[in-house]
């Protein structure tokens, strides 16, 4: 279940009461409730599951384990004899 | 305490639901156990998109279609130029040139002057574009609430060159599978516009005439098999349609299929499949594997081909089914969807 | 897309899948709780990635499926009341109640309508103050807080007529009752990344030192499932049990605060049935008695539908990964996508219909159906 969706925050307003982003997925925008990120800014990337964002995307950490993941792939087709 | 439990299944409906329109399974069974059975002749019994019909040595392809679309005005297009573009498709689809339509108007109490207005001059214009002329039509208006604002029905006559023949049965293990171009633009843009999406850069319908690509393809003497629009259902429906009709397997590469950026973050968002989504300007050839480069080629050089690719394989194993190497490997079928495919948030 | 596209890139996979199988030495139970993992496994073929003892097993989490049939049946009849606008995610559309569906309902004249959003129900409300509007809140913790920001926003804005239909479940104790079943196969768990986007983990740290078995929380592209199931074998092969992180890009130990504050504040903890297993207790949310006024069931006094579900089918195992679906008798058969007899094969995510969606061609291949 729950499917939710990274993108990257363009614009950020206060409407009603509540804050509200525009966020980019790809090549389409759609707006998205931070009500729940309230530090969230423009220009980080959050996952959005109904219409709201429930997390923001660590930036640092994602590209650290990303490349944990790659390097020892690396290794793993070095190993391997390469794939 | 764990209790074994199911529900008891939904008896077949006796009220037509939406997802009988859908261009899905529930459509073909629709068509299977209603529509046919009613009218017996071989030429409809190909189901192909248009009929081709010989009267005293010349063959004439004829076909109708009704455009129900909402919202009416659209990004790319309209109910107007969809009506036609969508028509002279089927014609093109059976290799016939098309030369007249006629253009059916069922309009609802209340309806906007002006926009009728730019309805009718669009489908004019969407016509002389395409050098197609429409010759007689209709009008009738519906009392407020029958009519959901305006419907079309386009029906078209085309002329076919003897001994040019395309039909899905004519597939056969071994020929190639083309795509003339990134799918799932239209059902993409109707939706936006419905569900408040906004895009960067210009999503629009795709909605085009192709028998002019048509003819370029046919230009190069190929072997041409058949060829199909993929409109409602996508380009799973097409594919499958083709694998029942040719009693044959096909199988396709994720990684060959286009997609425009647009489209995938949409379908992202919404948990759909561009496999299913509709597209108004593209078509799906079957092509003999000899010929396949060349007619590609043909494809490429058109303004409305220039990102056709070879997207898949007809295959003598698992007849009538649709399969696809998915992105990272594996293989999977490409299923026939019961109705419309959902947005989803699980 | 960032953040999609590089996890599904094909090497990475494929080295990951390899690391698997090096350190793999003897077969293994792993269970995926969330549908939406399911799906990204069946979609891409992912099992057919792993060594043979490896074996995936799909777990109840599919929140469509697992639906009460009363609760359906009460949708169907709030639904069916003329006037009144009913409002709900797609998913929920095609599930069979014990003689209708959403999508039949709405054939017959209801004013059914999808959203992709639930504030998207509230200003339905706000635009058509003279009708009653009923929201069908299902999910699991995920989309509880925005089903709860509904709620708490249409009664701040005082849309009197804006009411929601609550069936939620929580995932914890659905896999304590799993480990506490004498019959449980499952030996690691793959915990939902996105329940633990907003609630986190420490649910699970508890399941884990209760019941030794091994838990990563996942993410949902390929990459991220084979990396969860990567680290699963690595704790078996070590004999370790602890709750591990894969989806660190999303999911803390905390969770998201605000977001279970609202969901505090909103609903309460209460009983609930899942269709195909039955009553697990403390495992649904319902809302506060201050919610009354919102509360459709109590707004309809729709009362107590009784549903009778014939025992035929195999749900309840292949729900807790006793059973696969092709083991049914009824799979293929008389339970299909279009006629489901069973939770599993009603929505997309549930295991019977992911195999039959996605895989029905190597089970015909194997002579199944």
């Amino acid at each position: 279940m729950c499917l939710a969706v990274p993108g990257k925050i363009l614009e950020t307003e206060e409407r009603d009461g509540l804050r509200i982003a525009k966020v980019q997925f790809g090549g389409i925008t759609r707006q998205a409730f931070l009500t729940f990120l309230p530090e969230a800014a423009i220009g980080d990337y959050v996952m959005v599951h109904v219409g709201f964002a429930i997390s923001r995307v660590d930036a640092a950490e994602a590209a650290r384990t990303y490349r944990l993941l790659e390097s020892v792939g690396l290794l793993e087709g070095e190993q391997a004899g390469g794939e | 305490m764990l209790t074994l439990t199911c529900p008891v299944p939904l008896a077949a409906g006796d009220r037509v639901l939406l997802g009988h329109g859908s261009g899905g399974k529930l459509s073909a069974d629709l068509i299977r156990d209603v529509i046919l059975p009613a009218f017996h002749n071989p030429v409809l019994a190909r189901l192909d998109d248009q009929a081709i019909v010989n009267i005293n040595g010349l063959r004439l392809a004829f076909t109708t279609d009704t455009f129900v679309v909402k919202p009416l005005f659209f990004p790319g297009g309209d109910i107007g130029s969809l009506a036609v573009h969508g028509t002279i498709n089927d014609l093109a689809m059976g290799g016939a040139q098309p030369l007249f339509l006629s253009a059916a108007f069922i309009i609802e109490e209340g309806f906007a002057m002006e926009e009728l207005r730019r309805v009718v001059e669009s489908l004019q214009r969407a016509a002389a574009d395409a050098g197609v002329q429409v010759v007689t039509g209709d009008t009738k208006v519906v009392e407020k609430g029958s009519g959901d604002g305006m419907f079309i029905n386009t029906s078209g006559l085309g002329l076919v060159a003897n001994g040019m023949v395309l039909s899905a049965g004519q597939a056969r293990p071994g020929d190639r599978v083309l795509l003339s171009g990134p799918i799932g633009d239209h059902g993409i843009a109707i939706l936006a516009r419905r569900e408040g999406l906004e895009f960067e850069g210009a999503l629009e319908s795709d909605s085009a005439p192709l028998h002019t690509l048509v003819a370029a393809m046919l230009a190069t003497g190929a072997a041409i098999r058949c060829l199909r629009d993929p409109t409602r259902g996508g380009v799973s429906s097409t594919l499958n349609e083709f694998a029942v009709q040719a009693q044959v397997g096909i199988e396709i590469d994720e990684r060959a299929i286009p997609v425009h950026e647009a489209v995938k973050g949409a379908c992202e968002l919404l948990g759909l499949d561009p496999l299913y989504v509709a597209n108004e300007g593209k078509l799906v050839a079957i092509v003999a594997p000899a010929d396949a480069g060349r007619v590609l080629a043909a494809m490429r050089q058109h303004p409305l081909g220039q990102e056709a690719q070879m997207i898949g394989t007809v295959t003598a194993a698992h007849p009538r089914l649709v399969t696809m190497r998915t992105l990272v490997g594996p293989t999977r079928i490409v299923d026939l969807l019961a109705g419309d495919q959902l947005p989803r948030i699980c | 897309m960032k953040y999609i596209d590089e996890y599904r890139d094909e090497r990475l996979v494929h080295s990951l899948a390899a690391q698997i199988a090096r350190r793999a030495t003897r077969p293994w139970n792993l269970m995926e709780i969330c549908g939406g993992q399911t799906h990204t496994i069946m979609r891409y073929g992912l099992d057919e990635l792993l060594p043979a003892g490896i074996r995936l097993v799909h777990g109840p989490g599919c929140p469509v499926c697992v639906t009460p049939l009363e609760t359906v049946d009460k949708a169907i009849e709030i639904a069916s009341r003329p006037g009144l606008i009913f409002v709900s995610y797609g998913d929920m559309l095609r599930v069979p109640g014990s003689r209708l569906d959403l999508f039949r309902v709405k054939a017959a004249g209801g004013d059914v309508r999808i959203v992709y959003s639930p504030m998207e129900a509230v200003k339905l409300a706000r635009a058509h103050p003279d009708r009653p509007v009923v929201f069908f809140g299902i999910g699991f913790e995920t989309t509880a807080p925005a089903n709860a920001m509904a709620v708490w926003e249409a009664r701040r804005q005082g849309l009197e007529n804006f009411s929601m239909l609550i069936s939620h479940v929580l995932v914890p104790p659905a896999i304590r009752l799993l480990l506490g079943s004498p019959r449980n196969v499952v030996q690691g768990f793959i915990a939902p990344g996105h329940v633990c986007t907003v609630m986190g983990y420490r649910d699970y740290v508890a399941l884990c030192r209760d019941f030794y078995v091994p838990m990563v929380v996942g993410g949902f592209e390929p990459a991220d499932l084979l990396e969860a199931v990567r680290m699963l074998v690595a704790q078996l092969e070590d004999g370790r049990a602890e709750v591990e992180n894969q989806y660190v890009r999303s999911v803390s130990y905390e969770g998201n605060l605000p977001a279970q504050r609202i969901m505090e504040s909103v609903f309460e903890v209460c009983d609930r049935k899942w269709r195909g297993i039955g009553v697990i207790p403390r495992s649904g949310l319902r809302l506060r008695p201050e919610y009354a006024a919102h509360n459709a069931e109590q707004v309809f006094a729709v009362g107590e539908i009784s549903a009778e579900e014939p025992a035929e089918c195999i749900s309840a195992e292949v729900l807790q990964g006793l059973k696969r679906p092709t083991d049914c008798p009824a799979f293929g058969r008389a339970c299909t996508p279009e006629n489901p007899m069973g939770a599993p094969m009603v929505s997309a995510e549930g295991a019977c219909a992911a195999y039959y969606h996605y895989r029905r061609h190597s089970v015909a291949e194997a002579g199944v159906c």
